[in-house]
């Protein structure tokens, strides 16, 4: 699970309790307490320790890119990360996606009454980890707790704020015929390593969760060129929703290759296993760009050189026909379309 | 690679298959895959649209998700709503439209309705779970009949009390002869059902084969299986060879599988079963045996009276019999779509309508 | 209802007086019950479909089925 050696040199701060009480959400001394004790120690700055209820920030002119999202996966360890490594990295990458440098992020935490404090401090440990990987500052939170029942161990809620270049205009309506199609790395890692180690599936899988802050690599292929037309990460509903997303945004015709699609032989056994289809499963550390033709092959090369980008490739081109579907041409020469799932990737039979 | 997959989906060999297929086709035939899965297959590679234009493939009723009875999905779903009911069921199935609601929308309200791989982790579940009533949704062709016997077999020899099924189980054999006695039947050869045939053998096609005047193959279901199987058919139907051939060598012998026939035997009984579109086939169904009526939770639990209402509009029967086409359904496309599907042909991946629905666009 | 994956038994145990195995699919494991292949061995190959070995995949019939399609090839090429 978690290799994060500062779990040995960081050991669980020590609290009256061993687990979270309604009290700790119930803003008085064990609430203090709980703050001072677990989240300072992990995401302390200069402006989340003044413990305001507000973070006050300066503002560069030009454009903030915000966004923000909840967390709410199950189970909350999974092969290769957690719930709260996956929070930080899952806002870094949306607030990055439109070119923008992330600088902050909120965190508001839902805990469920009895939650071991041990749980908490480990997800905490890998929040702090991915936090300074990506370089953001966790400016200001909030944590509250539930009756036990109430919720599924713990809820992250994170809003993250970045700035964007001035000459930088990524939007899913911005592809045009002639751009091509290049996917970070390999896909369905994610989903699957948390399909797979869910409980009653027996999987000995060696599938790991691909969660990462794609940060750095978006800055490093803005510097090839800003020109980059459209940019997103194919979490949930996988690389199939966000492609369906850009031909309808564009109302252009996107076309992939199947044998292009980088998978990894492990996650390609666990899909073929469980009956799901890869593009249809959730990636949480990778990006999908629609990149002008002339400026695909560099862009590539950049993005194959950063860390988490090893694996990348030009997987399709942005097209005339069909405008607003996906449609792929099979390993057999036939043409498929490619549609959006409908709901929740379950392991089928038929 | 995948061993013994990988190969069975090589693009090559593939396309020397239809270079062979079109070069072994004198006239039009009307060829059926009777299982879903190999309907999955062919749209998911393509295969219907590289075909030689003489060949017209029918996609058959395989597709057990398709044609469990309305009453039985209307049934689950009263079993879910009962207070401390684990309901299990495969995955393909929660989706599928009984009279008014589904299973995932039970699920949403409150009911604890899970997915699960195989019958053996429903068992599991009823194991950790000693307080509650654990009920398996038993759906499924003779390939997943082992499986599903071993459970309650399993059950039975463990003691363990609060494990049941609802069983729906069918048969292909009497589908088929239902299929081929019917006067408008077009088909004139068949690709049976490969991992039906793994457990039954195909020993009970010979005499269908041969009343009917039919070649049948059973047939794997990567890409390379399912031209290969066509590629069979073809050239029995061209030399008027009407008998059983195996393409599916490395997984089906004439016997089957002999002990999964025994436990299917010792749970289960043949029964008259009602096929959802098409209608009762005598014979044609599984019921679990009076001595492990325990287990039966069509007779454990009570449920108020069911009255199934069919959507007026589907024609899901007609098509599943390869009559009509899914684009000559008059609410295709429309009040009937994969996101709001009227009838099981639609909601299943290898349901025929749901298959077109991704075709016709492209047209 | 056919959805069903070729992979190598690793190991063959037993669980709740059922005989299973673990599954090798190219690198993901699973178990699998092998009641209805009982004498499958360790290395040889078998067909799950839901949890349950259904047929034990005869790689001699395999290798014939790779050799009928080189024969295809020489027969187009004629």
């Amino acid at each position: 699970m978690n290799n994060n050696m500062k779990d040995f040199t960081c050991p669980v701060p020590i609290l009256e309790h061993d687990t979270i009480q309604l009290a700790h959400g119930a803003g008085g001394q064990l609430s203090s307490k709980l703050i001072e004790t677990m989240f300072l120690p992990r995401f302390g700055n200069k402006i989340l320790n003044d413990l305001e209820d507000q973070a006050v920030v300066p503002l560069n002119a030009g454009r903030l890119a915000i966004s923000t999202d909840s967390f709410v996966v199950d189970p909350i360890f999974f092969p290769g990360g957690n719930i709260g490594e996956l929070a930080v990295n899952g806002t870094v990458n949306d607030v990055a996606m439109s070119g923008a440098k992330p600088l902050y992020l909120t965190v508001g935490f839902i805990l469920e009454e009895g939650l071991p404090m041990e749980i908490l401090h480990r997800i905490l440990l890998s929040m702090e980890a991915a936090a300074k990987k990506a370089g953001v500052t966790i400016i200001t939170g909030d944590t509250k707790v539930v009756n036990h029942g109430s919720c599924d161990q713990i809820f992250i809620n994170t809003t993250g704020i970045g700035q964007v270049p001035d000459n930088v205009n990524i939007s899913a309506s911005s592809l045009r015929p002639g751009d091509k199609i290049i996917i970070s790395g390999t896909v369905a890692d994610h989903g699957m390593a948390v399909m797979t180690s869910r409980e009653g599936l027996s999987f000995q899988s060696r599938v790991n969760s691909d969660t990462a802050a794609l940060n750095h690599m978006i800055s490093k292929m803005i510097e090839v060129s800003p020109n980059i037309h459209a940019l997103r990460d194919p979490t949930r509903g996988g690389v199939a929703t966000t492609l369906n997303e850009f031909a309808k945004s564009s109302n252009i015709g996107i076309r992939i290759l199947e044998g292009s699609i980088p998978i990894l032989p492990d996650t390609r056994a666990a899909c073929e296993v469980l009956g799901i289809d890869p593009l249809n499963v959730a990636n949480e550390g990778k990006l999908i760009a629609a990149v002008p033709g002339e400026i695909a092959a560099d862009m590539l090369q950049v993005i194959k050189r950063c860390e988490y980008g090893n694996n990348a490739e030009i997987i399709g081109e942005v097209i005339d026909d069909h405008p607003g579907m996906v449609t792929m041409k099979t390993a057999l020469g036939a043409l498929r379309i490619i549609d959006m799932p409908l709901g929740e990737q379950l392991p089928r039979i038929c | 690679m995948i061993k013994y997959l990988d190969e069975f989906r090589d693009p090559i060999v593939a396309k020397r298959i239809l270079e062979t297929i079109k070069n072994t086709v004198t006239q039009p035939w009307v060829i059926m895959e009777i299982c879903g899965g190999q309907t999955h297959s062919i749209i998911r590679n393509g295969i219907d649209q590289l075909l030689p234009k003489e060949i017209e493939l029918v996609h058959g009723p395989g597709c057990p998700v398709c044609v469990t009875p309305i009453e039985i999905i209307d049934k689950a779903m009263a079993l879910a709503s009962k207070p401390n009911v684990i309901f299990t069921s495969f995955g393909d199935m929660l989706r599928v439209p009984g009279s008014d609601k589904d299973l995932f929308m039970i699920k949403s309200t409150g009911a604890d309705v899970r997915s699960v791989y195989s019958p053996l982790e429903s068992l599991n579940i009823a194991r950790k779970n000693p307080s509650k009533e654990v009920i398996f949704l038993a759906v499924g062709f003779e390939t997943t009949a082992p499986g599903n016997a071993m459970a309650i077999h399993q059950a039975s020899k463990e003691g363990i009390t609060n494990f049941s099924e609802l069983v729906s189980h069918v048969l292909v054999p009497p589908a088929m002869e239902t299929l081929l006695s019917s006067p408008a039947n077009r088909v004139q050869g068949y690709l049976a059902a490969g991992h039906v045939c793994a457990v039954m053998g195909w020993q009970e096609y010979e005499p269908i084969a041969e009343k009917y005047m039919v070649p049948i193959v059973p047939t794997g279901f990567e890409p390379v299986d399912v031209l290969e199987g066509i590629l069979m058919v073809v050239e029995m139907l061209e030399k008027n060879d009407y008998s059983v051939k195996n393409q599916y060598l490395r997984t089906v012998r004439r016997q089957g599988n002999i002990p999964a026939q025994k436990i299917i035997q010792d749970v289960f009984e043949v029964t008259n079963q009602a096929w959802r579109g098409i209608g009762n086939i005598a014979l044609s169904g599984l019921k679990i045996r009076q001595k492990y009526h325990h287990y039966d939770a069509a007779k454990k639990f009570s449920v108020d009276d069911i009255h199934s209402q069919e959507s007026e509009l589907c024609l899901s029967g007609i098509i599943l019999q390869g009559v009509k086409k899914p684009n000559q359904c008059p609410a295709f496309g429309k009040e009937c779509t994969p996101m709001h599907p009227l009838g099981a042909t639609m909601v299943s991946n290898e349901g025929a309508c749901a298959a077109y629905y991704k075709y016709q666009r492209l047209k | 209802m056919c959805l069903a994956m070729p992979g190598k038994v690793i190991k063959v145990f037993e669980e709740n007086g059922l005989k299973m195995a673990n599954i090798d699919y190219s690198g993901t494991i699973n178990k699998a019950c092998i009641e209805y292949v009982p004498e499958i061995t360790a290395g040889e190959y078998t067909i799950i479909h839901a949890g349950f070995a259904i047929s034990v995949i005869n790689e001699d019939e395999a290798m014939k089925s790779f050799e009928a399609w080189q024969e295809l090839e020489k027969r187009i090429n004629e």
